[in-house]
C-alpha cells in the first residue's frame, strides 16, 4: 500500500493539509475560522504555527483532531494523515482525516494514539473527580492491548518521562492536588502515552508562568527526540517559535501568509504581516538606547470575523498597501524560493 | 473521609436539639391543647368529664407546670423510654400510630425517587446533548406543563379518567381485601399493583425539575475543557459522556437526596389525601387540625431528623464521588 502521489520532495510526509476551510455557520453570518490552509508536516518536524487571536490557528489543530465545536464544520480540503501502516519504515496508509464523522471508529483509532494533543490551559484539561493516573491509563487502555496493571505501569512509566516527580505517588492524585506545571506534564504524559507520531500542541505553555514555561519547553524538545514524533506548535509568542519550531507557518484570519524555514523567518521575512509581527517585539538595545519609547504594533484592529475584505485580507492594516491591487485581487501563496512560500501582491 | 463522616455527624448534634425545639414550640403556638379542647367539647355535650383520668395525663405530660418542664418532660421521655407519648385523638401511642405510616411513607418515597431518576437523568442528559433541537423543545413543554400543574389536579384526572375509562378505583394502596390484613407477600405485591399511581402522580414534578437541572449543570459541564480532551484520547461519544460530564452533572442530584422525604411528605399531603393513601401526610395534617400535640410533635421531629439523618447521608454519598469534598478543597473548577 506504499502511495507517493504526491511526488518527490514529500518523502516523510506526516500531515498534508490541502485547501482546509473550517466554516461556522452563526445566525449573523459565517465566520471563516480556517479559510484555505495549506500545510505540511514531516515526520519528526516540529511545525510552528504563528498569528494574533482568532487567525484560525487553534481552529486549524482543532480540525485535524476533528474536534470542533459545533456548529463548526470543515466545508472544504483535506487533511491526508499518512500513518504508517506495518513496521516496513516505507509502508503507508493515508487516510483523509476529514472525510470522517467526528465520531466515527477509525477517526476515534488515530485520535490519542497517532496524534495527540495537548492543550491551553492545564487547569481545566483534567477532570477534577477522576485521577490523574486513571485519565492517563484510560487512553492506554483504549489504544493498547494491555490489562488494568500494564497501563498504569505504563502510565506511571510515561509520568516519569515528562518529569513528574513522584510518579507512583502522583498517579493516584486529583488534579487539584498538583500544581500548574505539574498538571501540564501530567496532561503532556497523557498525549504521549500511546507514543504518537504527531503532538498538536496547543499554546501548551501560555497559562504558565515564565519559569515553568522554559522546564515544559525543554522538556518537549526532548521528548520530541526521545519519542521520535513530529509536533504541530501553536502560540502567539515568537520566542517561543524561535527555540522550538524548524519551519514556522504565519497564519491571518484563516490563511497561511507565509511558510518558510525558522531562520528565514527572523532574518528575511517577506510578508508585511510578519515583519509587523516582528517589529512587535521590543529590542532590548532599542530600549537600553533610548530608541524608542512606545511598543510597535501593528496598525488597525483585526477586522470583525463576519467580515469578508476582498482582496488581500490584510491590506487595511498593511503599511506597503497598493491601491487598485491589494484590494481588487486576492493573492496566492506563490513559492519564492525552496522552501519559502508568501501570500502576497508584492512578490509578483 | 473518617474525619469528614465524624465532624458531619458532631454538627447533627447541636441541629438536632435545636430541631426538637422548633417541634416542640410549633406544637405549642396554637392557644390551648388538646386536653383542655377535648374536656370542653365533652363539657359542651353535657356528658362527665372523667376528672381522674385528666389528672392523671396532666400529671404524666406535666401539662400543668410551665413550658420548659413540659418541653424536657416531653424529650426525656423520648430519649430515655423511646416513647413519643399518647395521641389523643387516636387513643393509642404515638409510636403505634406513626409506625406503620412512616414506613409506607419511606416506601413510597423509595419508589418515587427510584422512579424520578430513572426517567429524568437518562432525559436530561438526552436533550443536554441534542440542545435546541425538537426533541429539546419537546421535552422543555413537557417538564414545564409538569412542574406547572399541581400534583392534586393530576391526581383527580387520573382518577376519573381510570374510573371512566377502565373501571379501576385508584385509591389507596391496597384493595379492600388487604386493608387491614397484617404485612404479607400478598399485601406487597398488592400494593405493587396499586404505588404506581401516587408514584407517577407524586414523581412527575420532581421528574421535570431534575431534566431541568440534568441539563442545565451538563451544559455548563459539556462546554468545559476536560471534556474535549477526552475526546482527543478518541473515547467514544458515550464513554466521554458517562465518564466525564455526567460524573460531575450528577453531584448536586445526589446532594439534593437528602430533602427528598420532606419534600414527599409537605409537597404530596393534598395528592395523598386526594389519593387516600394510607401515608404520614395525611396523619399530619389531621393531627395538626386536631391539636393532637404529641403526634404532630412526634412527627415534626421525625421528618425532621429524617431530613438532617437523610441529607448526612447524601453528604457521605457526595464525598464519596466528589474527591474534592473529600479532601476539602475550595478551589473552583
Amino acid at each position: 500500500m506504499a502511495s507517493h502521489e504526491n511526488g518527490a520532495g514529500t518523502q516523510d510526509v506526516l500531515l498534508e493539509i490541502r485547501d482546509l476551510k473550517t466554516h461556522f455557520a452563526l445566525d449573523e453570518g459565517t465566520v471563516r475560522a480556517v479559510d484555505g490552509v495549506d500545510l505540511d508536516v514531516r515526520r519528526r518536524q516540529v511545525v510552528g504555527v504563528v498569528g494574533e487571536s482568532g487567525c484560525g490557528k487553534s481552529m486549524t489543530a482543532m480540525s485535524i483532531m476533528r474536534l470542533i465545536p459545533p456548529p463548526g464544520q470543515i466545508v472544504e480540503g483535506e487533511i491526508r494523515f499518512h500513518r504508517p501502516f506495518d513496521e516496513r519504515p516505507d509502508a503507508k496508509d493515508i487516510v483523509d482525516l476529514a472525510q470522517f464523522e467526528s465520531n466515527d471508529r477509525q477517526l476515534r483509532d488515530i485520535r490519542g494514539n497517532q496524534i495527540s494533543m495537548v492543550f491551553q490551559e492545564p487547569m481545566t484539561a483534567l477532570s477534577p473527580v477522576r485521577t490523574v493516573g486513571k485519565q492517563i491509563a484510560e487512553a492506554i487502555l483504549l489504544h493498547q492491548d494491555v490489562n488494568k496493571a500494564e497501563a498504569r505501569d505504563i502510565s506511571i512509566e510515561t509520568l516519569a518521562r515528562v518529569k513528574m516527580p513522584n510518579p507512583e505517588q502522583r498517579f493516584d492524585d486529583y488534579p487539584f492536588q498538583l500544581s500548574g506545571g505539574m498538571r501540564q506534564r501530567a496532561v503532556i504524559a497523557m498525549a504521549l502515552a500511546c507514543r504518537p507520531q504527531l503532538l498538536i500542541a496547543d499554546e501548551p505553555t501560555t497559562a504558565l508562568d515564565v519559569t515553568t514555561e522554559a522546564q515544559i519547553l525543554d522538556l518537549m524538545r526532548e521528548l520530541q527526540a526521545e519519542y521520535d514524533m513530529a509536533i504541530l506548535y501553536i502560540t502567539h509568542n515568537l520566542g517561543v517559535v524561535a527555540e522550538m519550531a524548524e519551519e514556522v507557518v504565519v497564519m491571518y484570519l484563516g490563511k497561511v501568509v507565509e511558510r518558510c524555514d525558522v531562520d528565514s523567518i527572523f532574518y528575511n521575512p517577506k510578508h508585511p504581516y510578519t515583519k509587523g509581527l516582528l517589529n512587535s517585539i521590543p529590542r532590548l538595545e532599542d530600549v537600553l538606547q533610548d530608541k524608542r519609547e512606545k511598543l510597535n504594533a501593528i496598525e488597525g484592529m483585526v477586522p470583525s470575523s463576519f467580515q469578508r475584505l476582498s482582496g488581500c485580507a490584510f491590506h487595511p492594516r498593511c503599511p506597503d498597501f497598493m491601491p487598485g491591487v491589494c484590494d481588487e485581487a486576492e493573492p496566492q501563496l506563490i513559492q519564492l524560493e525552496e522552501g519559502h512560500a508568501v501570500r502576497c501582491h508584492l512578490y509578483t | 473521609m473518617t474525619v469528614y463522616i465524624l465532624q458531619r455527624v458532631m454538627r447533627m448534634i447541636p441541629l438536632l436539639f435545636l430541631l426538637s425545639l422548633i417541634a416542640f414550640l410549633i406544637i405549642q403556638l396554637p392557644p390551648g391543647d388538646y386536653l383542655t379542647e377535648h374536656i370542653n367539647a365533652l363539657r359542651a355535650s353535657g356528658r362527665d368529664v372523667d376528672e381522674a383520668e385528666v389528672e392523671r395525663l396532666m400529671k404524666q405530660y406535666a401539662l400543668d407546670r410551665p413550658m420548659h418542664v413540659q418541653y424536657l418532660t416531653w424529650i426525656q421521655n423520648i430519649l430515655l423510654k423511646g416513647s413519643f407519648g399518647q395521641s389523643f385523638q387516636w387513643g393509642r401511642p404515638v409510636n403505634e400510630v406513626i409506625g406503620d405510616k412512616m414506613a409506607l411513607t419511606f416506601l413510597l418515597a423509595i419508589f418515587t425517587t427510584v422512579f424520578v431518576w430513572a426517567v429524568s437523568v437518562p432525559i436530561g442528559i438526552y436533550v443536554s446533548v441534542r440542545q435546541y433541537t425538537f426533541t429539546d423543545y419537546l421535552f422543555t413543554m413537557i417538564g414545564f406543563v409538569g412542574l406547572a400543574v399541581p400534583g392534586f389536579l393530576l391526581a383527580m384526572v387520573v382518577m376519573y379518567f381510570s374510573f371512566a375509562w377502565f373501571g379501576l378505583k385508584v385509591g389507596g394502596l391496597f384493595s379492600p381485601a388487604y386493608e387491614l390484613e397484617p404485612w404479607s407477600i400478598g399485601k406487597f405485591q398488592n400494593m405493587l399493583t396499586r404505588i404506581w399511581v401516587p408514584v407517577l402522580i407524586l414523581g412527575i414534578g420532581g421528574t421535570a425539575h431534575i431534566i431541568r437541572v440534568m441539563r442545565a449543570t451538563m451544559l455548563d459541564e459539556l462546554r468545559k475543557q476536560y471534556v474535549t480532551v477526552a475526546r482527543s484520547k478518541g473515547l467514544s461519544e458515550f464513554q466521554v459522556l458517562m465518564n466525564y460530564p455526567v460524573r460531575i452533572a450528577i453531584n448536586p442530584l445526589i446532594s439534593s437526596l437528602g430533602f427528598l422525604l420532606p419534600w414527599i411528605i409537605s409537597g404530596g399531603t393534598v395528592v395523598e389525601i386526594v389519593l387516600n393513601l394510607p401515608t404520614a401526610a395525611v396523619v399530619l395534617y389531621r393531627s395538626l387540625l386536631s391539636q393532637d400535640m404529641f403526634l404532630a410533635g412526634s412527627f415534626i421531629l421525625l421528618v425532621g431528623t429524617l431530613a438532617l439523618v437523610g441529607s448526612l447521608l447524601a453528604d457521605i454519598a457526595l464525598a464519596a464521588v466528589d474527591p474534592r469534598i473529600r479532601f476539602g478543597s475550595v478551589e473552583e473548577f
